[in-house]
């Protein structure tokens, strides 16, 4: 039994391995009921009214409206494209993998219904290559989609074409921005492009593309067969619906839990997450992925967990994913994984992304072997600053939040870390007296 | 002014890089496509990339997925299967290369055969994954066979701290468990079944083990 302060919608019958065949998703859920109605009774405008109207906000981190992104996309007799974005990277992220492991047709129904929405004849699903078992997963479902008739050609004899491909990643973060996903699926290195035009105008192989994270794409069937009106009974009203969060870190029982947004952030992480691990406390958390500013316990907490009570603390809901640090975990070395994160990532198309992420672990490393003095903090915040905004695209942002706020919330366990860690002088000292060997005993 | 005469193409007395005046394509002649009778590549190879080129409106879009063949067929992203792979595809392998270097998943150099990537990201380093890769890399020890590698946070935080194994999740892992599923490995037993991510309940329907503290 699930607990009963969650509110599972998504993730209904998720427990049932039977819910994988399009049978079982069938009998258990009625799926596919509602792609027949879209597609036999239901206008494109009609389809576009009711997931604006139901203020569904994109899940895969920017949170913007998906009704609204899909009715960007330019009308007419064009090649026009649905890309699901199942390149879940963002560490703390895993919510994606339980969704496409657990009902794939939930996905596929959301696709075609999505596709039906933006006129896309071809959808893709990107899904990483190192969620090989979600893939195959996601192969067999789609086969059964078409044995069935719900893809391929003329669809449900309504005239109607929708071509599915489940298009394998092979390991690179940065696939999972929209327009180095793009470039990706095209067969190029992931890099990402200058918007504008943005991918609604000129996407895959230059034609109008939707790109929707896979959470948002499950939304959309339930959506369409119940209403905005029900949708919106869930959540707040600047964040409706619910939302399947990934607890990970220091938490007894770290896991996707699918709860009403607005929930209390200490009913996530107390309630549902089990809390600290014993004897321990909660220092700090990521409340939306590794890229979202990290709040102090004492700030987050007892934050409604909601787009906008996030943004309100100036982080981010981001995909919805907390990573809890406990009083073990030392933040200038939380702050350095994470740099060390982005660096190995970033793509080295921009400057500030590629220098910055570099030079960021390159101080974060000289504190924490006690090489630094107190003024390379304000170096290391002087580089966040130059890297927000100044890319083609968010990655190198990603860090700069993240190791900024550390930087500006913990400034003290900075200083602590270096000063017992050593100053360069007592190195030096330390070396003349003891010889290098000592030196680097010491410093590790 | 167009692009192409900021970049001095109109200047007689500036070198002329005629890929800025005429753009540059893989599908050019001189672009040193193999030709398959040159390459000698398995029907079963060939045959499978252009299937996955058929998949697609763009047959460059099958870049990734034939390259994953290549890698399936010989054990990692060899030259010669890359040229077999850019001949199927009639793109250069030079334009196949870098793609296949972008990517960690894709190896250009000889790899084990099996890869074990042991996440080191955040929420698996906070629960031991330092550890957890020192314990493979001791238990592969100089075995061939085995690549391990230490890996960005592969998405399952969940079971902290955590492998892949020959691409199967595996979690939470105790450092002595490396050593078993090595062992596993190489006797053909199932690996760690306990532990297969594929077979663990959702979250929410485990029994609580701390209790509500809320």
């Amino acid at each position: 039994m699930p607990d009963p302060r969650e509110t599972r919608v998504l993730l209904e019958h998720a427990d049932d391995p039977a819910l994988r065949t399009i049978d079982g998703y069938r009998r258990l859920v009625g799926g596919y009921a509602t792609q027949e109605r879209a597609y036999r009774d239901m206008e494109q405008d009609e389809v576009l009214k009711e997931l604006e109207d139901s203020g569904l906000r994109g899940r895969g981190g920017a949170g913007f409206s998906m009704g609204k992104k899909a009715s960007f996309l330019p009308r007419g007799e064009m090649a026009k494209y649905l890309c699901c974005n199942a390149d879940e990277s963002e560490p703390g992220a895993f919510k994606d993998r339980e969704l496409m492991q657990r009902n794939p047709h939930q996905l596929i129904e959301g696709i075609a219904i999505a596709a039906l929405a933006a006129d896309a004849g071809h959808a893709f699903i990107f899904i990483r290559g190192e969620y090989d078992a979600q893939a195959d997963i996601l192969d067999a479902a789609v086969a059964e989609a078409y044995e069935a008739g719900y893809l391929g050609k003329n669809i449900l004899d309504c005239h109607r074409d929708l071509e599915l491909v489940v298009h394998r990643g092979a390991g690179a973060y940065i696939c999972g921005e929209e327009t180095a996903l793009l470039d990706a699926l095209e067969g190029k290195r992931g890099n990402p492009r200058l918007k504008p035009p943005f991918p609604a105008v000129q996407g895959l192989y230059g034609g109008p593309t939707l790109i929707n994270n896979v959470e948002t794409l499950s939304n959309v069937p339930r959506i369409v067969a119940k209403g905005a009106d029900w949708f919106k009974s869930f959540g707040t009203e600047q964040s409706p619906g619910t939302k399947v969060v990934s607890i990970s870190g220091g938490v007894r029982r770290p896991g996707n839990y699918e709860v009403e947004l607005g929930i209390p952030t200490r009913e996530l992480i107390h309630g549902l997450a089990g809390g600290p691990l014993p004897g321990r406390e909660i220092k700090a958390f990521f409340p939306g992925g590794s890229s979202s500013p990290v709040l102090t316990a004492e700030e987050g907490l007892d934050l409604p967990y909601s787009f906008e009570a996030m943004a309100g603390a100036g982080s981010m809901l981001g995909s919805g994913s907390i990573i809890v640090a406990d009083d073990q975990v030392s933040i200038p070395h939380l702050a350095l994984r994470t740099a060390r994160f982005y660096h190995h990532e970033s793509c080295g198309k921009c400057t500030p992304c590629r220098e910055g992420t570099n030079w960021t672990v390159k101080m974060l490393e000289r504190m924490v072997r006690g090489e630094a003095t107190p003024i390379d903090l304000d170096i290391v915040s002087a580089v966040q600053e130059n890297i927000i905004g100044h890319c083609l695209c968010v990655l190198g942002d990603s860090m700069a939040m993240p190791v900024g706020a550390m930087v500006r919330k913990f400034r003290p366990e900075f200083e602590e870390v270096m000063a017992a860690a050593g100053s360069p002088l007592d190195h030096e000292l330390q070396a003349v007296v003891q010889g290098p060997a000592e030196t680097l005993g010491a410093s590790v | 002014m167009s692009p192409v005469d900021g970049a001095g193409a109109g200047n007689p007395n500036l070198p002329v890089d005629r890929a800025l005046t005429e753009g540059r394509s893989s599908d050019g002649p001189s672009a040193g496509i193999p030709e398959l009778h040159e390459v000698d590549c398995p029907t079963e190879l060939r045959e499978r990339i252009e299937t996955l080129m058929a998949r697609y409106p763009d047959r460059h879009s099958a870049s990734i997925p034939a390259l994953w063949a290549v890698q399936e067929r010989y054990g990692w992203c060899t030259p010669e299967g890359i040229r077999q792979a850019a001949a199927v595809m009639r793109v250069t392998p030079g334009y196949l290369e870098s793609v296949a270097s972008f990517y960690d998943l894709l190896h250009t150099e000889a790899v084990g055969s099996h890869r074990i990537e042991v996440c080191t990201n955040i929420s698996c380093w906070m629960r031991g994954g330092d550890e957890l890769l020192d314990a493979f890399k001791a238990a592969a020890g100089e075995d061939e066979d085995f690549f391990v590698t230490g890996f960005e946070c592969l998405g399952a935080c969940d079971i902290a701290p955590m492998a892949s194994i020959d691409q199967r999740y595996f979690g939470p892992l105790e450092a002595a468990e490396a050593g078993v599923a090595i062992e596993q490995i190489k006797s053909g037993a199932e690996v760690l079944p306990e532990k297969n991510q594929a077979r663990r309940p959702l979250a929410g329907d485990t029994p609580n083990p701390g209790g509500s503290n809320a």
